[in-house]
């Protein structure tokens, strides 16, 4: 029934990512890039199944890859092609979800080397940083430690500082959403403080409230429904970041820069009244 | 008009082919699991394919019609009854108010779907009435039927009210009716004992040793207990996948179909509920054409992949639109007729 047959085949990378040097994979921003100056290198693109073609641009998480995944996004937000269902934005990748039968013409076209084209198209308009890219920034109001944030004792001790220093460091850092996942609307923060640098809890619980503030590793972030979790929690915070009525659901986006900003129990309760 | 749930069965929700376009913001794409079903299902009461219906597993539940009406069940057959009589599977059935549709506790396949004609009248929630479990959103009140519920039915369109009159004018005299056609198993099979499981390579397939690749697509694998709408937990003969080195992973994307492979070496097959990224390596993706035979896997049934290459898969996946599309044209006749 089709009319197209495949010369060669979609390849699957033979990425290694047991190459030692970068074993941390949270990069240090990249330094010395003018705006305009720079043109990006290609990305690897492979295929994720039959309805999905990934675009890895690194293997390692930094700003530039963080800011070409944003344009990706925004370019892809305008674009309008029958079949192309959704986007997910990671850490180093974007992923790209199809419906081949739509993208292929019902058939006549090959779907993959159409979505390669759609892709390359892509690549070519958002070559080089751009100017107009101003990030949202969100500020989240946090209510640290007592019984809002049981493991800031925890999280005091493993660093060798005070409680309110853990407090300072945290709210004092600018985030920027790597990407959101896990459950809708959970930000994965990055830019903690090393200092603040936690591993996870040895026996994850069961229930973690929605807008605690946690810390796992190098990442922090805010659990957004009532979910099990590992994560070391330090604070709640009474804003809702997932909003099932409102046509942006998640508060947070890949990209948008967070500020905690440390509240009250007094503020938190009054805040969360208004905020329910 | 309205159903009436008198039990709710083992897991009863309403779903339609899932929530698209926000798993960027961390939502889940939910959804029928054997959408394929769902799809035929709705084609059979002259219903679009996306309309809303019931994901019945494996213990089905027991539903009063308060109306007139037209339904089809397709998927796993588990043994349904209407007021006692045996109902057949993947055909219009109609039921006249009042009637009783159950199922038996023992049956082939894992998940029963059933269309009404007209659909539910369920609120859309971010664009669909998936019912979302862990997010409580969608479906009825976001969570599974329970005793009791109330389900409002928008009602059946005219031309559905027009072919079960035809129905019942060739035969009177019944508290339900069910048509004596059936789509051609070519065009939808459903459930299938034990199936293989056509798959392509995964993005980490080759971190993986070719002792492990051969292993993998040589193996059978039973579907734990540990299983839900989320994925399969897999168990193996024993013989653990590992990378070739450890590695350390960043979270990308992964989809229905993903087949991930964690540090203790047994895969799991993710599903519906899928989370939107994942952190383990991923050795291969099910093609899409297969979706339908995976979802009828119950705990306890065994699977195999077999590899096929990314043409293929894409091929499969358009024959199978083609075939879902030769359905919705028949279908359209034999319903005017």
């Amino acid at each position: 029934m089709q009319r197209w047959s495949r010369t060669s085949q979609a390849q699957i990378p033979a990425t290694n990512f047991a190459d030692k040097r970068e074993l941390n994979l949270f990069n240090q921003p990249m330094q010395n890039q003018r705006r305009g100056q720079i043109q990006w290198s290609q990305p690897q693109i492979y295929p994720l199944g039959d309805s999905g073609i990934v675009l890895q641009f690194s293997r390692v998480y930094n700003a530039e890859v963080q800011q070409r995944i944003r344009a990706c996004c925004t370019y892809l937000d305008q674009l309008q092609v029958t079949g192309l269902l959704e986007y997910v934005p990671a850490y180093t990748t974007l992923t790209l979800y199809y419906n081949p039968w739509l993208v292929s013409e019902e058939g006549r076209l090959d779907p993959y080397a159409r979505m390669t084209e759609i892709v390359q198209a892509m690549l070519a308009q958002v070559h080089t940083p751009q100017p107009e890219m101003a990030p949202t920034l969100v500020e989240i109001p946090v209510c640290y430690g007592g019984k809002w944030g049981p493991d800031i004792e925890e999280v005091a001790r493993y660093a060798g500082l005070s409680e309110a220093e853990v407090v300072r460091l945290h709210a004092e850092a600018e985030y920027v959403v790597a990407m959101v996942g896990f459950a809708p609307g959970f930000p994965y923060l990055a830019g903690l403080n090393k200092q603040l640098a936690t591993p996870r809890k040895h026996q994850p619980r069961t229930l973690v409230p929605a807008g605690s503030v946690g810390i796992a590793g190098q990442q922090t972030g805010v659990y957004s429904i009532p979910t099990p979790g590992g994560w070391q929690l330090i604070g709640r915070t009474p804003r809702r970041l997932f909003r099932p009525r409102q046509e942006n659901p998640s508060l947070l986006r890949a990209g948008y820069q967070v500020r905690f900003v440390p509240i009250t129990a007094a503020e938190f309760e009054q805040q969360n009244r208004h905020e329910s | 008009m309205s159903l009436s749930i008198i039990s709710p069965g083992l897991l009863t929700t309403i779903q339609d082919l899932g929530r698209i376009g926000y798993q960027k913001e961390g939502i889940i794409v939910s959804g029928a699991m054997d959408a394929l079903a769902l799809r035929v299902a709705n084609l059979l009461v002259g219903n679009p394919e996306n309309e809303a219906g019931l994901e019945v597993t494996l213990l089905g539940p027991k539903i009063r019609f308060d109306e007139d009406q037209l339904i089809a069940l397709t998927g796993a057959n588990l043994a349904p009854t209407i007021n006692g009589q045996a109902v057949k599977m993947n055909r219009p059935v109609f039921v006249c108010q009042g009637s009783v549709l159950q199922f038996a506790p023992q049956g082939s396949g894992c998940r029963t779907y059933m269309a009404i004609a007209g659909g539910l009248s369920v609120p859309t929630v971010l664009r669909s009435r998936s019912t979302y479990l862990q997010a409580g959103i969608g479906g009825r009140q976001g969570r599974a039927l329970k005793t009791g519920d109330v389900i409002a039915c928008p009602g059946p369109s005219a031309v559905a009210k027009q072919f079960w009159q035809k129905m019942l004018a060739a035969t009177p005299h019944k508290t339900w009716l069910q048509a004596a056609w059936t789509p051609s198993p070519e065009l939808y099979q459903g459930p299938q004992a034990n199936p293989s499981i056509r798959a392509v390579p995964g993005p980490e397939y080759s971190l993986f040793s070719t002792d492990c690749q051969q292993n993998f697509w040589a193996q059978e694998y039973t579907v734990t207990l540990a299983s839900n709408r989320m994925g399969y937990r897999l168990r193996g003969d024993g013989t653990a996948l590992a990378l070739m080195q450890p590695e350390e992973m960043l979270s990308s994307a992964v989809s229905f179909g993903t087949v991930q492979v964690p540090a203790e070496g047994n895969p799991i097959v993710l599903l519906a509920d899928h989370q939107t990224t994942g952190g383990y390596p991923r050795i291969a993706q099910v093609v899409t054409a297969d979706f339908s035979l995976l979802a009828q896997v119950p705990p306890g049934g065994k699977i195999r992949f077999r590899e096929v290459s990314l043409a293929k898969a894409q091929r499969l996946y358009c024959q199978q639109e083609l075939n879902i599309r030769q359905l919705r044209q028949a279908l359209r006749l034999k319903m005017r007729l």
